[in-house]
């Protein structure tokens, strides 16, 4: 590391120090808050108002204590179950919610050690640094003020100005030592708050099976609602249009005889419409399953796709080999929506794509040299990007400052190595 | 002429032999999947291959890399391939060799027999035989061709397309003359070298495209 990023560091831990003190303190008056509500919970009528909006406060607290634990590199899961979504913020379901719910029990108990840990290690991750500070600025100041002399460090008191000077060394050492320790510090604090503050295993599975639910609906939904547009786009296209072609053909066996020319006619316009017909088609397999992707594999896939593009566009891949169908189907969509922003709204005249696969994970990133400012809330394009990769548990994250560059980050886990590697034929 | 046909469905596969030996094409082969491909084009030599990109076993693109492999031991062996769908990829893994004598179009087109006859028989004279859909792809992302007139672009994607003099200014309704003339006006606004031969041409324009 950097002289620069371990000052940075010890900075930032300093700073989060100040906060965790400060929340620590804030520790008591939620504790006897709690402590009145849970006296209250069985008064019929007060009970059920008052109980869960302490719990709110409690929990408000809690979430606090984990965005500080993220910054120290710890995540911390929030582990409360799932918020029915029949009932209000308050009454007696609510309440009987909030007891039920482990995780009440845990962010309680945490209260007081909490509040002392965070405290304690807070204290020590600011005052060490201050005191060094205090050695490096001792000399100077008590010079210029003319106060009277007491000590620091190995000197107390300070008896002469040659030892008067040694405070300035060794203010720096503590110092150094004060912000290099620091970001340790505030990391056993988060982690001490992990114990009480992360999902229990069975909270744990409970979320992923949430989870799972979400993303299956989601997958089932979206699916479901692609076979509708299929079947609108042949009952209503190619359907209807070999409809017509059989009943222009048979038109023209009937006037073969009678009048060649009219015969003729129609049988141009049979052929126009088998064309139409098949161009349909094409089209409607294209959204389905892009041929080239079933010949060539992601990489392939992406490269064709790279090509057609109006704006200049590079891959770059490593993926080994072919990875499962439907992830590279999710892959080769994902990719493709990113990429069609970037030519819809981005302004961009350069485009980057790069697919990585590192320990079973698959990194897909698309970049480009536009104008930024690309907001996910906006339009359906990057949440349908979401849901597909939700899927496979995979996520997306874009980054678009205003004036560019845009980057959208894909990350599927376990993409490489699925269990289900026989290689899938169909002569679709 | 004598021809190779390599098409997996029995029903297309019947068809192209028919019509192919209705416009007196000598049907030597017709293969259904990829593995025989290879060596029935080096054992027959023939004057033009029809392939269709996608056979079996494995459904993917042996049709194009038996077509790919074939023109490195025989250079310039006259290759039509024939896709569902058309990818400009393939067009220039197809056309790296710039030695001519190479088709892609979609399977669509068979139907135009007229147009399709003679797109097989301008392959195998040498020549090229690009889909229109592959050369709209590839004019439609060139920004240098802004400095052509609208004219001049339908030339340029005629003769990307494979067409001669002739047949371009048949299709415009406009004289030979006419037609070079813009051909001239394109290869100098593209900075292009000029040639008289209309294979090469085609060539250089469709190089110039991939670029």
């Amino acid at each position: 590391m950097e002289t620069g990023d371990w000052v940075r560091a010890g900075l930032r831990a300093v700073a989060g120090g100040v906060f965790a003190v400060g929340l620590a303190v804030l520790n008591a008056p939620i504790l006897v808050l709690w402590l009145v509500g849970l006296v209250l919970a069985p008064v019929p009528g007060l009970g059920m108002i008052v109980f869960p909006v302490v719990t709110t406060v409690v929990r408000w607290r809690a979430d606090l204590e984990r965005r500080l634990a993220a910054r120290s590199g710890v995540m911390i899961a929030r582990p409360y179950r799932p918020v029915p979504d029949r009932f209000g913020l308050v009454g007696w379901r609510r309440l009987r919610w909030i007891v039920t719910d482990p995780a009440t029990w845990r962010d309680f108990a945490w209260l007081i050690p909490g509040m002392i840990i965070g405290f304690g290690l807070g204290l020590l991750t600011v005052l060490v640094p201050l005191y060094g500070l205090v050695g490096v600025t001792l000399l100077p100041l008590w010079l210029y003020l003319g106060v009277d002399w007491f000590g620091y460090g190995v000197f107390w008191p300070i008896e002469n100005l040659s030892q008067g000077w040694l405070s300035f060394p060794q203010g720096v050492l503590i110092l150094a030592i004060g912000l290099a320790v620091a970001p340790s510090l505030q990391r056993v604090d988060a982690l001490f708050a992990r114990l009480f503050l992360a999902p229990t295993k069975a909270a744990e599975l409970r979320l992923r099976v949430t989870q799972l639910t979400v993303t299956r609906a989601d997958t089932v939904d979206a699916q479901a609602a692609e076979l509708r547009r299929i079947e609108r786009d042949l009952h209503d296209g190619a359907q209807a249009r070999l409809v017509s072609l059989g009943m222009t053909i048979g038109l023209a066996d009937e006037l073969v005889e009678r009048d060649p020319k009219a015969a003729r006619k129609l049988l141009a316009e049979a052929r126009d419409a088998s064309s139409a017909a098949l161009v349909e088609l094409r089209h409607l397999v294209r959204g389905i399953h892009p041929p080239v992707l079933a010949e060539r594999g992601l990489d392939g896939a992406i490269r064709a796709l790279a090509l057609s593009l109006p704006v200049d566009t590079e891959v770059e891949s490593d993926v080994p080999g072919r990875l499962d169908t439907p992830v590279e189907s999710a892959v080769y969509f994902a990719v493709a929506e990113a990429l069609a922003n970037v030519c819809r709204h981005s302004g961009a005249h350069n485009a980057w794509v790069s697919l990585h696969g590192v320990d079973d994970i698959l990194f897909a990133m698309v970049r480009d040299d536009g104008h930024g400012g690309a907001d996910p809330t906006h339009g359906t394009g990057l949440r349908g990007i979401e849901r597909r990769l939700a899927a496979f548990d995979g996520t997306m994250t874009l980054s678009s400052p205003p004036g560019g560059p845009t980057i959208v980050t894909m990350e599927l886990p376990c993409a490489l190595s699925s269990p289900r590697t026989s290689p899938s034929s169909g002569t679709a | 002429m004598r021809v190779v046909i390599a098409e997996d469905l029995a029903l297309l596969r019947d068809g192209l032999t028919r019509l192919l030996e209705a416009f007196d094409f000598e049907v030597v082969e017709a293969v259904d999947n990829g593995p025989a491909l290879l060596p029935a084009l080096i054992k027959h030599r023939p004057d033009v291959a029809v392939v269709d990109v996608r056979l079996p076993p494995t459904f993917t693109d042996e049709g194009l890399q038996a077509a790919i492999s074939a023109r490195t031991e025989v250079p310039g062996l006259p290759i039509l391939v024939l896709s569902q769908h058309v990818e400009p990829l393939y067009a220039r893994e197809l056309l790296s060799d710039r030695a001519g004598g190479v088709g892609y179009l979609l399977k669509d087109r068979v139907s135009n027999v007229g147009q399709f006859v003679d797109a097989v028989r301008r392959v195998a004279a040498g020549g090229t035989a690009m889909d229109p859909e592959v050369v709209s792809q590839l004019l439609a992302r060139r920004e240098p061709l802004a400095v052509l007139t609208a004219r001049e672009r339908e030339v340029l994607g005629e003769m990307a397309e494979g067409r001669s003099n002739a047949a371009i200014a048949a299709k415009l309704f406009v004289t030979e003359k006419a037609v070079s003339k813009h051909i001239n006006n394109i290869f100098t606004k593209l900075g292009m070298p000029p040639s008289d031969d209309d294979n090469r041409r085609v060539l250089a324009v469709l190089a110039y495209l991939n670029g």
